[in-house]
Order: C-alpha cells, then structure tokens, then sequence
C-alpha cells in the first residue's frame, strides 16, 4: 500500500497565463529578493492583478529557510488572510510557502509538527501555487518541506500529504534566466530525484516510467542548456523533466545521495543540487558490488548500453560523471574547493548526520558505519568504490 | 529453539540482541525513548498480547510482556494486528513506510522516530534474528 498525490499541473510556454483565469480576493507571493530585482515576481503580480487579485509579497526568502523566517512569513499572511498563496523560485521559497501556508492554516501548530500523521484540514483559508524558476528541485510538485532549525544547525524533514500544492505552474520561460552554473546545479539534483527515485527500495510501477523519461531527457537536454542559455527546447525539456522526476522520487522517496548530500551540505554549506550531483556517482558504485539491479536496469532503460549486473551499475556511474564532466561540474568534494582535512575533520558528524536522515532507508545496499566513513572519503577525493 | 512473538521470551530475547549489537549501539546512542508494542488479532492469531520494550541511550535495559497498556507508561505505541508484525519482522514491510501508511499506528512524535532511521533499521534487524515461531 501506497500512495501518488500530485497536484494540477499547467505546463509548457506560457503557463504562467492560467493565472489570469484565478478566483479569488487577495494573494501572497512567497520568494526572494532576487527574483523581485529580475523581474520575475512582476510577472507573476501582474498576472495576479489582472485576476483582481490583491497582491503582497514576501521576498525575505533565503536559501536554506528557518523555521524563524516562516514565522515571519505566517504573521504577513495573518495580517493579510490571503486566499492563494504562492511559492515563487526554486526549492527554499516553495518549502517557506508550503510551511508558511500550512501555519497560517493552522497556528495551533509547531513546525516541527508538520509530519505524515497528523490530519491538518488545510484549505479552510487558503489554497497553494507553486511556481518553479529553477529546473531541478522538483518542490512544484512534493509535499516535502525542508525547513532549517538555527539553533541546532541541521535540516528538519517536514511534510503530510495535504500540503501539497493545488496548482502547480511549470512554465520554461521562468527559469530560462538561470546562468550556466545554477543550470547545471539545479540539473543535477534532478537527475539525482530521477535516479534514486527508479532505485531506491521504495519506488512503485507508478513512479518508474516517470523517472525514466526525466533521466533521459536530463542526459540529452542538460548539456544544451548549461552551454546555451536561449536554447527554449532544451529549457523546456529541462523544466519538464525536472518536475516529471519531482513526481517520480515525490512518490517513491530518495536514497542514499540525499542523506549525505544533506549532510555535506550541511557541513560546507553546497548547494544542495551540486552535493547530491557529486555524490551520486559514488553510491552507484558502491551498491554495485551486492545491489546493482535497478541501477544496471535503469542503464539498459537509458539506451546506455551498459550491460547488465555490476558493470552496467558501474557504467551509469560513469556515465553520470561524464555529464557533470560536460557542464563543468565537479566529479568529487576537492574539486568543489573543500579542503579535505576539514572534511576529515567534520566526517564523523557528517556520518552520523547521514545515518539520521530518513533517506538513508531506502538505499538498496545499506552502508555500515566504517563503510560510510569509507564512501564519504572516496567522494572528497574522487578515488573509485570499490568495496 | 523458536519463540512465538506475543510472548515474554521473545520480547527479552529481542532486547538480548539489540545490547549486543554496536550498530544498535550507535545509531541510538541518543535516544531516549520506552515503546510498547501492541498486537493485535486477526485470523492467525486470537488474543492481544503487549510487549514493553525499554530503550535508553542505544541499550535495552530492560523488556517484558505485560498484561495491559497501562502496566507501563511509555513515549510511544505501536498497534499493528499480528500478521502485519510478521510482515515487519520478515522484512516485507518497511516500518517507517508501514508508519506512514498508518498500517502501523503509532501513538508518540512521529518527528522524534524519523530523526533515528538507522536506529529503526537496526530494531527490525534484531527481530528478524529472533528465531520466531509463527505456527
């Protein structure tokens, strides 16, 4: 038993235009200040307006959001009561508008108490649009919420199938800005969602095809988009793929990748998308000595012609390193500029941190502690996996 | 020698093996935190049997079967009727994923059982060395 929750997705150039057709009386963009200083919030007001919406926005989104900039964000929208509330960006402005939205519903919550359990009774108030400006975090379409909690310096894993949006606006033309670097980041992390949703123990025969499909369109369009910009089919294919692979690991879970992906991230502060893009390769490798089914599978399903068992797990491995070879991402922690006798310094945190992140549990091989320690050293200094 | 899951026996054997276990050790060197595990009927099996299991700072100090929910106070329960228990303790049945489809009905802080997933992992492990009769 199982479940697929998905929102209505409206995708394809010019999506942003189902705005026009909202009802509704006042409501709240949830983003960051950059994405007001490129326009790209005026474009989402305007249409809002042209609803006859009542606007205001909340731009103090910073990557990495605390629970302590969504309690500002809940105050705004008490003192507003907008009916719509909208998360404009990439993944920290949609997780603040998922949990902003989710307080402003129900103040009688903490946000740690945003789990899978409790009943929430959300849409009394107010409704969710999510608006993706980056092609990879798949957050457009995931009920996941990952909020930071300051004061002991680790992510929190929130999220209940109720907050997930009830329109989801994938228009291309709203991450065709993005520079070379954020690109190939933000691609990654959705290859990552793509892979680790066919490959962990968790996924499901309603996942698997949409894993697949955003795998292949990430091999053949990332390169085209980190290398020209203005290239709309492979931006669009790019947008796609990346909210196809958020439905696809949405609804299954991610794996290994994610739970030290988080971890490196939470010790060098790497950009999600560029920790877990680093790392995938090495977890391949790893469960290519007891598990490589699902991975040499997804290899054969790519057209990679990677043979079966052990050497096609390991080809997808490099394969995946040959892309991020392509868009001039890097292939290990050193190469990412981390100075390997901090990592040194910091591993045994970051092997704890990993062991507590609840995608660790559905890694096909799971680690032990020495072999973590193990797999983490070979990432920072890009030495093959053999064990 | 096997042991039926709603018995005593089992329970202490379980916690046999979580103390000597260093992965256990580690995973839950925070956690503090009793469980009562509650099954429950269905047609393999007739009766309701509650099985305390203690856990502090990745040891077992202590387990027992007893008679009622209320012979112990602990942070969390688990209900689940005896064949889903099976399906956990063989491994078909994930019990985080078995939480979240509320398969597994879990009374406590959900939030505060997902900070420790390799603790959860290793549990299930130790069951699934417990020799168990399930005739």
């Amino acid at each position: 038993m199982w479940y697929f929750v998905a929102p209505e997705i409206v995708f394809g150039k010019g999506a942003l235009q189902a705005l026009d057709e909202l009802v509704g009386q006042r409501g709240l963009v949830i983003t960051d200040a950059r994405l007001v200083e490129l326009g790209l919030v005026d474009r989402v007001t305007s249409r809002l307006a042209r609803a006859g919406l009542e606007v205001r926005v909340f731009d103090q989104v910073r990557p990495d959001p605390t629970v302590e900039l969504v309690q500002r964000g809940v105050v705004m929208a008490q003192e507003f009561e907008p009916d719509w509330i909208v998360g404009l960006g990439g993944g920290s402005p949609m997780d603040a508008a998922k949990a902003i939205w989710v307080l402003y519903e129900r103040p009688d919550l903490e946000a740690a108490e945003i789990n899978p359990l409790v009943e929430l009774r959300l849409r009394q108030k107010a409704r969710l649009i999510t608006i993706p400006t980056t092609s990879g975090t798949g957050a457009e379409v995931t009920w996941a919420i990952v909020l930071t909690d300051a004061g002991e310096g680790r992510k929190m894993g929130l999220g209940n199938r109720e907050n997930v949006a009830d329109l989801a606006v994938v228009d291309p033309l709203m991450a065709a800005g993005m520079p070379p670097v954020l690109t190939a980041d933000t691609g990654m992390d959705a290859l990552v969602h793509a892979v680790e949703g066919y490959t962990c123990t968790w996924h499901t025969d309603l996942t698997d095809g949409l894993c697949v499909k955003a795998a292949r369109d990430i091999f053949r369009y990332l390169p085209r988009a980190v290398q020209e910009g203005n290239d709309m089919e492979a931006r669009e294919r790019m947008h796609n793929a990346a909210t196809g692979a958020g439905l696809g690991f949405g609804n299954a879970w991610a794996s290994l990748a994610h739970a030290m992906g988080h971890a490196l991230g939470a010790a060098f502060h790497v950009s999600h998308g560029r920790a877990v893009g680093i790392l995938l390769p090495y977890t391949i490798e790893f469960a290519a000595c007891e598990s490589p089914g699902r991975f040499a599978e997804l290899a054969d399903r790519l057209g990679l012609e990677a043979g079966s068992g052990e050497g096609g797990c390991r080809e997808l491995a490099e394969r995946i390193r040959e892309l991020a070879r392509q868009i001039g991402s890097p292939t290990n922690v050193a190469e990412a500029g981390i100075d390997l006798e901090a990592c040194e310094a910091r591993l045994e945190k970051m092997v704890d941190d990993a062991f507590n992140d609840s995608q660790i549990l559905t890694a096909p091989r799971s680690p032990t502690y020495d072999e973590l320690a193990q797999l983490f050293r070979c990432a920072f200094e890009g030495r093959d996996v053999d064990f | 020698m096997t042991l039926r899951l709603a018995s005593d026996a089992w329970i202490k054997e379980l916690s046999r093996r979580l103390n000597e276990s260093n992965s256990y050790e580690r995973a839950a060197k925070d956690w503090e935190g009793d469980f009562l595990f509650v099954v429950e009927p269905d047609e393999e099996f007739d009766d309701t049997a509650y099985l305390y299991l203690g856990l502090h700072h990745g040891k077992s100090p202590s387990a027992a079967l007893v008679n009622s929910e209320d012979e112990r106070e602990t942070e969390f329960v688990i209900r689940a009727p005896y064949g889903t228990w099976r399906e956990v303790i063989e491994g078909e049945l994930d019990p985080i994923q078995g939480i979240m489809t509320r398969r597994l009905r879990l009374s406590g802080n959900m939030m505060k059982v997902m900070r420790y997933p390799k603790a959860a992992q290793e549990i299930v492990a130790c069951c699934a060395e417990v020799p168990t009769d399930w005739s």
